[in-house]
């Protein structure tokens, strides 16, 4: 039962995680339609920025963690959902009305693109840094022995989570923004046609899903201590699986995914072996694509002539 | 998706002088200065105690932003230059015509040359190498060309059948010592079983769904092959898989080899050659079953789905046979491949069927025209081509190749060689030029 509690803690850890890099993919699945594949790879520069950032700040002898996470989350929000922007501006923008197949391609190019340039700006060796959180409280002795922790780190990410969570919520639900996304998602034409940027409205989409991949950027650095060049392809894959799962298109929905493929990947992990955990991650994609296409929380798509 | 014109943005007015060039040239100079700032502008690298430390490099970041600026007038002025039409018009529909007509001579042409290679280049084995590689691409470019091309249906795992072929043939080989010429129906009938199991899930899933599903079934199979050690050696690959034989001959400097049967001294070089022909051999095989299939009723099928599914359901098609046998006949040709480069290898390790691969391939089938058996063969030795001549830059590779992926999407999205011919046409064939070609939605 301890060991069970322990794995549920871990897995919502790691599930907020992925429903901050889901909402990413399923807003702009809503608005422009495509999977923007190159998603993984801005959490993944997300992650770099947040790390080279506190560093920065560790060397210039700043102290106080609240500060530097604080600094180093805006820092990395900033110049992350600048990558986001440019992107949209560069590899898809120019490929709204093309067929179908050739923002797919862009993107999967632009995924090249963004890993491999982190690769050849910062070395393709894995980039550890100390716990910048440490300690945490024991829930549970157990008598055997086993210890049911929640660290600092943990609580961190959750409540790093939830917050951002509120504000976006509450930008999609109640400013003007969030209303001309809304408006973009149902009907592009007649958005624009009742005065909506449909252009602005959709690189701010690219924006704020950028932004929302480098806080899990960011918390990937800080749970797991490292970044590599890498990490945006797996992570990425996983993230859309949430995003899938929860109903493309649902914002709660990417969350809820989220929260689920973590929990389901250390469950596996836990009982069953840590080797296959990604082939679990791929096959509950295939498997909820199959069965249930529309996700949890998804609409159905109608197949027009 | 909206149909009004949105993309007005992206064409500065005709009238705007240079100042506006310099204005957003400036601006993107200073989008790159923040982008790059942090990542260019300074190094990390962990320390031989484990330390992360870093320096700076803001030399590099100016160099870089100087480049961003420059670029940005440059290509301003040339979109200035070329005209609000955009690149289109770069080749005149005279000179396209020219080059259609004169493509019917081209593939004759590159069959010879290509025929003759062994003889030309039989003293440098680098190209014989290389042309080799180029044509193990050229195959699996036309295989998945039955997929992608001809079926419409986005396929980012065909590696997995690569894969699938390779194992075959290296585990039938090494554990049942079976040749090489007994295999390769088997990895190929293997690999086509896979096709079909993967095919059979992802029936009802179109464009975008059906492409990240494929992908996740690619990876699927390299994960089990890097975990599943007693089988497939994990990580660590299989070596020693045998080398492929001329009716039962190995081409070896022993005394039951080629050469000594033959009477001529031995020369590693004989074993490039026939693997030369071999590929070759196999992939004409997979270009001539192509075109033969485009002309049946299969292939006819194949090509309606592309164009529109829900009408060729309409018009009593069996969509789910003309998928499976898509994703099968891709699969088979992928199957073939793969046992190839695992006998040309000696060595196989889940190192070569990485994503990059399948993106490599269908890359090389973007690039081709989608459909374009030639187009696929051109783009092929352009792409492996173009590798080597990166080869230094070993790791700026893939960085480029993800450059030109999106640059390729934005200026010719039909790919370089925008021909498509009509397999099936009314008194005379109108060759369709790839812009006019509409995608179905499969």
């Amino acid at each position: 039962m301890d060991y069970f509690a322990q794995q549920l803690i871990n897995g919502l850890v790691l599930g907020s995680i992925y429903g901050l890099i889901a909402i990413g993919y399923t807003m702009v699945y809503g608005i422009v339609g495509m999977i923007n594949f190159a998603h993984g790879d801005i959490f993944m520069i997300g992650g770099f920025i947040a790390l080279i950032s506190f560093l920065i700040l560790v060397s210039f002898g700043l102290t106080a963690v609240p500060v530097i996470l604080l600094i180093v989350l805006l820092v990395s929000m900033a110049i992350t959902a600048l990558y986001g922007w440019t992107v949209e501006r560069i590899a898809y923008r120019p490929l709204r009305h093309s067929f179908r197949l050739a923002p797919m391609l862009s993107a999967i190019g632009m995924s090249f693109v963004l890993s491999n340039f982190s690769q050849v700006a910062q070395g393709a060796r894995v980039k550890p840094v100390p716990p910048i959180i440490t300690g945490g409280y024991t829930l549970h002795h157990s008598a055997d022995g086993f210890v049911v922790r929640l660290s600092n780190v943990q609580i961190v990410v959750v409540l790093t989570t939830i917050v951002l969570l509120a504000i976006f919520t509450w930008l999609v639900a109640r400013t003007r923004l969030g209303r001309d996304m809304r408006a973009c998602e149902q009907d592009q034409t007649m958005a624009a046609l009742l005065g909506v940027d449909v252009d602005r409205t959709i690189s701010m989409t690219f924006v704020i899903g950028a932004a929302l991949a480098a806080v899990a950027g960011m918390m990937y650095l800080l749970y797991y201590g490292q970044v590599d060049f890498f990490m945006g392809f797996v992570a990425g894959i996983k993230a859309f699986t949430a995003a899938v799962l929860g109903g493309i298109g649902s914002l709660p929905g990417a969350m809820l995914g989220g929260l689920a493929i973590g929990l389901i990947e250390t469950f596996w992990s836990a009982y069953f072996s840590v080797e296959y955990k990604d082939v679990a991650a791929f096959s509950i994609l295939i498997v909820v694509l199959i069965f249930m296409p529309t996700g949890l929380l998804g609409r159905p798509e109608v197949e027009k002539v | 998706m909206g149909r009004v014109s949105t993309s007005a943005t992206d064409h500065s007015p005709p009238h705007a002088g240079f100042a506006f060039i310099l204005k957003k040239a400036l601006l993107s100079a200073f989008v790159a200065l923040v982008l790059f700032s942090l990542m260019i502008g300074i190094r990390t690298e962990a320390g031989p105690t484990g330390q992360l430390t870093y320096w700076t490099r803001f030399d590099e970041l100016a160099i870089t932003v100087a480049i961003v600026f420059v670029g940005s007038i440059v290509i301003e002025l040339v979109r200035r230059w070329l005209g609000p039409s955009g690149a289109s018009e770069l080749v005149p529909a005279r000179v396209q015509n020219g080059l259609a007509a004169s493509g019917r001579y081209v593939a004759p042409a590159l069959l010879i040359f290509t025929l003759l290679v062994p003889v030309i280049f039989y003293r440098q084995r680098y190209i014989l190498d290389l042309g080799v590689l180029v044509l193990t691409y050229v195959m699996l470019g036309w295989g998945l060309n039955v997929v992608v091309g001809l079926a419409g249906l986005l396929d980012l795992g065909y590696v997995a059948f690569y894969a699938v072929g390779a194992y075959s043939y290296a585990l039938f080989a090494t554990t049942f010592g079976l040749s090489f010429w007994i295999c390769l129906p088997i990895a190929g009938i293997l690999a086509s079983l896979w096709g079909v199991m993967l095919g059979f899930p992802v029936l009802r899933l179109r464009g975008d769904y059906l492409a990240i599903v494929t992908l996740a079934f690619g990876e699927i199979i390299r994960l089990v092959i890097v975990n599943w050690q007693s089988l497939t050696g994990g990580p660590n690959g299989i070596s020693s898989i045998p080398r492929p034989t001329l009716f039962g001959i190995p081409l070896t400097p022993g005394p039951n080899g080629f050469a000594a049967k033959l009477g001529i001294a031995f020369d590693p070089t004989h074993r490039l050659v026939f693997l030369f022909y071999i590929i070759l051999a196999m992939a004409l095989i997979t270009n001539w079953v192509t075109i033969r299939l485009r002309g049946l009723p299969i292939g006819r099928a194949w090509e309606a789905l592309r164009e529109d599914e829900v009408a060729c359901r309409a018009l009593g098609i069996n969509t789910t046979t003309t998928k499976l046998t898509a994703f099968a006949t891709g699969a088979l040709f992928g199957g073939f491949a793969g046992a190839f480069f695992a006998t040309r290898q000696g060595f196989i390790s889940p190192e070569s069927f990485t994503f990059q691969e399948s993106a490599l391939v269908l890359a090389i089938v973007v690039l081709g025209g989608m459909g374009s058996q030639l187009g696929v063969a051109l783009a092929a030795l352009a792409m492996i081509g173009g590798f080597e001549l990166f080869r230094g830059l070993e790791q700026y590779r893939m960085l480029v190749f993800g450059m030109a992926m999106v640059l390729l999407m934005i200026w010719r999205p039909r790919g370089l060689i925008g021909h498509r011919a009509p397999t099936v046409y009314l008194k005379q064939a109108h060759a369709i030029s790839s812009d006019l070609v509409k995608e179905g939605h499969g």
